[in-house]
């Protein structure tokens, strides 16, 4: 990748970055829990991806950024009141922000109509923003109280390339302001270090503000210079503004007269837009670069440091640590045989590595865990389009962001996650008429939450709604066949015969959700990610949506059995429960396929060393130990073999990297003795089981 | 113990083996390692030349027996016989052979052509012949060592 290439995507990934930092913190500005400086997060969030986009002549973000940024300065100087409608505005301003970006990064288009139609929107909330709150401008300067404010910037300031003037400019915006320039520390020109810095302005404001205010000018220059600030009275007359400072040397300093630019703020601007944002823009965007620098010091000082790494290293380095702990538990094993006693230094240093190789194994699996942040990051952007195609009202609540979960998981979880939303919204929650009728607020509640859970994540998405529709699924499931009109069932039955395949309630197919592959596919998606789904609704009261998940994908919990000398792991997922068979209970179908009498119902039989080809002959059935298990569609087959080791969590390894797929078998495993043993894949010997059945019975039939 | 020939264009090490009296060789570079024999575990529904899959440092790598691929007779494995880890495009496998024999340096003048004959296992294995001291040392095309695809699968 050419390094202009690269520097682009790194741009990028911190566009993410800044995009998430920008909704998260409207969103708490929203909830009310804003403090001042979640509007200047907001605002740093936004003005990095401007400045980083100015960069790179991305004129169209640079363009929208800006008329965002300037809305959000309003915000954060407290002239524009952060009503719902304006909360509202930003919250959309940041969805269509992160459509530029994306657009910018894929060389795509964005629907321009859209941006324009925001750009509009921030014109006529600014202007009424500064209608409704009577700003400080009225106030007579000579009345309000004044700050004195003492400014020595040290060499550094300089050399991060700050300049003192923008500062003075950016001071002047909280009042007028009248500086002295101080320049006797200036040493002769003989003497003088060319990037040094040997001058003080001594500035008195005469402005009604606090003093963090006043702080929050110099914040990103603050451990650059020496800045005393004091409450002082109101100033006798000094320079006029436009006036030219001279200093004793000869340096002279030219003032921006103040009140204009005062006038200009607080009036209320022309209607058109581009002339009101301009003059407020130069100073901006001029600052850019360095205010983007010090947002990243600082941002760089708060944040504990990250790096970017490859996925594919931090897999590599779990194998080996893998095989670490296998070595360390193998030459322990060899110290042990060779009578070495226990307290001998070899003992006990043996005994120091293995806590090392233990801790090592943690940390490393902890780098692949990720928080769910970044999944549920994406959620009330989807609650507010959904919300907004289906006329409804939705707030979502997300608990638990920082439960941690591996990066597997996490990639695999948006889309069921996403699904489940919409069928909220579209189908839990009511319309506001309706809701209002039936007494509850008019805006519905989507609760998303994540938690850990006896070694598993749980994720729930539940709404307030009216719940299911117990009578209109029977219905409609006795209407599509899938079961008997007579079919007696419990509730739970039916709320979850809406994951049944082809199943949606929906009278009409609409664009959000109710096409007929709803939940089985949010249910199948779960289950290939080994984790489980239910749902408990209440009339009128809403439903839940329950999902466990496993905490990673790379490890599994397995049954250790062995099949005629053969060690395999079968997930123990899949296993409902274990039997020593009865010969009486054993019936032969035909010569291959017995049946085992099981709680009144009859299932089938599966030697596993036979099935995956082992051996030939069958193993007794009273000589072994069975397995009942379940296929993904829950067809049961009873499992034979030799032998139950007991339970363990086994890393996953895949067959296809070196070798290809093997019917039958799901993956491999390495084993504490540093063998490889085979993961079972229930489902397919489940099934293979079943069309062996099927054959046996077409051929009875033609035997007939 | 190598044997330089004469140098000119497109010279390439060699490392030679043995499987049963026959010796072969295939180009140093797609060698990754050599290792001595780990039993393998078994693989279902595999070809008969397929011995299993061991574990390679954290990787699961399976180990062709070369003779048997080449159609000889099959040998039990002991601790004498050697696994060389090669590199085939994105996958690693195992070659059990009898033992590492030599390492030759061979330009493409050395090499003489296969001469034609009807067998389907050297047309696809045997890229070219290279006489060594009176030996007769076959160089190993290895891109069909591994079964291709699922076709031959079933």
């Amino acid at each position: 990748m050419d390094p202009m290439a690269a520097i682009r995507e790194t741009f990028f990934q911190e566009c993410e970055e800044q995009l998430a930092a920008l909704e998260a913190g409207l969103i708490l500005m929203e909830s009310g829990a804003a403090e001042a400086e979640t509007v200047n997060a907001v605002f740093r969030a936004v003005h990095s991806i401007k400045g980083g986009a100015g960069i790179f002549a991305l004129d169209a973000l640079v363009r929208f950024a800006h008329v965002f940024e300037t809305a959000l300065d309003q915000v954060r100087s407290g002239t524009l009141a952060t009503t719902q409608a304006v909360l509202n505005l930003l919250l959309r301003a940041a969805d269509a922000l992160a459509d530029l970006v994306r657009a910018a990064r894929e060389n795509g288009t964005v629907d321009e109509a859209r941006t324009a139609a925001l750009v509009v929107e921030f014109t006529q909330i600014s202007t009424h923003g500064h209608e409704q709150p009577p700003t400080p401008a009225p106030a007579p300067p000579a009345a309000s109280p004044a700050w004195h404010i003492s400014f020595t910037p040290a060499a550094s300031l300089y050399a991060k390339a700050n300049e003192t003037a923008l500062l003075l400019r950016e001071l002047r915006r909280l009042g007028p302001i009248e500086a002295t320039l101080d320049s006797s520390r200036l040493p002769e020109l003989s003497e003088l270090d060319p990037e040094g810095a040997y001058l003080t302005w001594n500035i008195t404001l005469a402005a009604d503000c606090t003093e963090l205010a006043i702080r929050n000018v110099f914040e990103f220059v603050e451990d650059d210079c020496q800045l005393t600030i004091t409450s002082a009275t109101p100033p006798e007359p000094g320079l006029k503004p436009g006036d030219v400072i001279t200093g004793d040397n000869g340096f002279s300093f030219e003032f921006f007269p103040p009140p204009v630019f005062d006038e200009e703020e607080a009036v209320p601007p022309p209607p058109v837009e581009p002339e009101h944002h301009e003059p407020p823009a130069t100073p901006l965007a001029r600052q850019n670069p360095v205010e983007t620098m010090a947002a990243k010091a600082e941002s760089a000082a708060a944040v504990s440091a990250t790096i970017r790494v490859d996925l594919d290293r931090v897999d590599r380095m779990i194998d080996l640590v893998g095989e670490l702990v296998i070595n360390e538990a193998m030459l322990s094993q060899r110290v042990l045989e060779a009578g070495i006693a226990r307290a001998s230094g070899v003992a006990m240093a043996l005994e120091e590595l293995e806590h090392l190789t233990r801790e090592i194994q943690d940390s490393v699996m902890a780098i692949r865990a990720q928080p769910v942040r970044s999944v549920f990051q994406r959620m009330p952007r989807l609650v507010r389009e959904v919300a907004a195609q289906t006329g409804k009202q939705a707030r979502l609540v997300t608990e638990g962001e920082g439960t941690e979960v591996d990066k597997t998981v996490i990639e695999r979880i948006a889309d069921p996650l996403t699904h489940m939303i919409r069928n909220a919204i579209d189908h839990g929650l009511e319309s506001p008429e309706k809701r209002i009728a039936a007494g509850k607020p008019a805006e519905g509640l989507v609760r998303l939450t994540a938690l850990h859970r006896s070694g598993r994540i749980v994720l729930e998405v539940s709404d307030d709604g009216a719940g299911i529709n117990r009578a209109r699924v029977k219905e409609k499931a006795i209407a599509n066949g899938l079961i008997a009109p007579d079919a007696a069932l419990t509730d739970d039955e039916i709320d979850n015969l809406i994951f049944l395949p082809g199943f949606s309630t929906a009278s009409t197919v609409s664009d959000i959700s109710g096409r007929g592959v709803g939940m089985d596919v949010v249910r199948q998606s779960v289950v290939a990610l080994g984790g489980r789904i239910s749902i408990s609704s209440r009339p009128g009261q809403g439903s839940t949506f329950t999902l466990s998940l496993p905490l990673t994908l790379a490890v599994l919990d397995g049954m250790v059995i062995s099949a005629r000398g053969h060690t395999l792991i079968i997930p123990l997922g899949a296993i409902v429960e274990t039997l020593k068979p009865k010969a009486a209970d054993v019936f032969p179908l035909d010569g291959e396929i017995n049946l085992i009498h099981l709680r009144g119902g009859y299932v089938p039989m599966v030697d596993i060393a036979a099935s995956l080809g082992y051996c030939d002959e069958l193993i007794e059935p009273n000589q072994s130990v069975a397995l009942l298990v379940e296929g993904e569609s829950g067809m049961r087959a009873v499992l034979l073999a030799d032998a139950i080791h007991g339970q363990r969590q086994v890393v996953i390894k895949s067959l296809e990297a070196n070798y290809r797929a093997i019917p039958g078998i799901a993956a491999s495993t390495v084993m504490g003795d540093g063998s490889v043993a085979l993961i079972l894949d229930v489902d397919a010997v489940v099934k293979t089981t079943r069309s062996e059945l099927n054959r046996s019975e077409s051929s009875l039939l033609e035997a007939r | 113990m190598s044997k330089p020939t004469n140098s000119g264009a497109n010279t390439r090490e060699l490392i030679a083996f043995r499987v049963g009296r026959q010796e072969f060789c295939i180009n140093v570079m797609a060698v990754r390692e050599i290792r001595g024999w780990t039993a393998a575990t078994a693989l279902p529904r595999s070809p008969r030349y397929v011995r299993g899959v061991i574990n390679l440092r954290g990787a699961v790598v399976p180990i062709v027996e070369f003779a048997v691929r080449l159609g000889l007779p099959s040998n039990e494995p002991s601790a004498r016989n050697v696994i060389i880890v090669v590199q085939i495009g994105h996958q690693q496998i195992g070659l059990l052979v009898d033992a590492v024999s030599d390492i030759l340096t061979a330009n493409d003048a050395n090499i003489q052509p296969t001469p034609d004959v009807s067998s389907d296992l050297v047309k696809t294995f045997v890229k070219g012949l290279l006489p060594v001291d009176g030996r007769m040392i076959s160089l190993i095309s290895l891109d069909h060592v591994l079964p291709q695809g699922e076709q031959e699968a079933a």
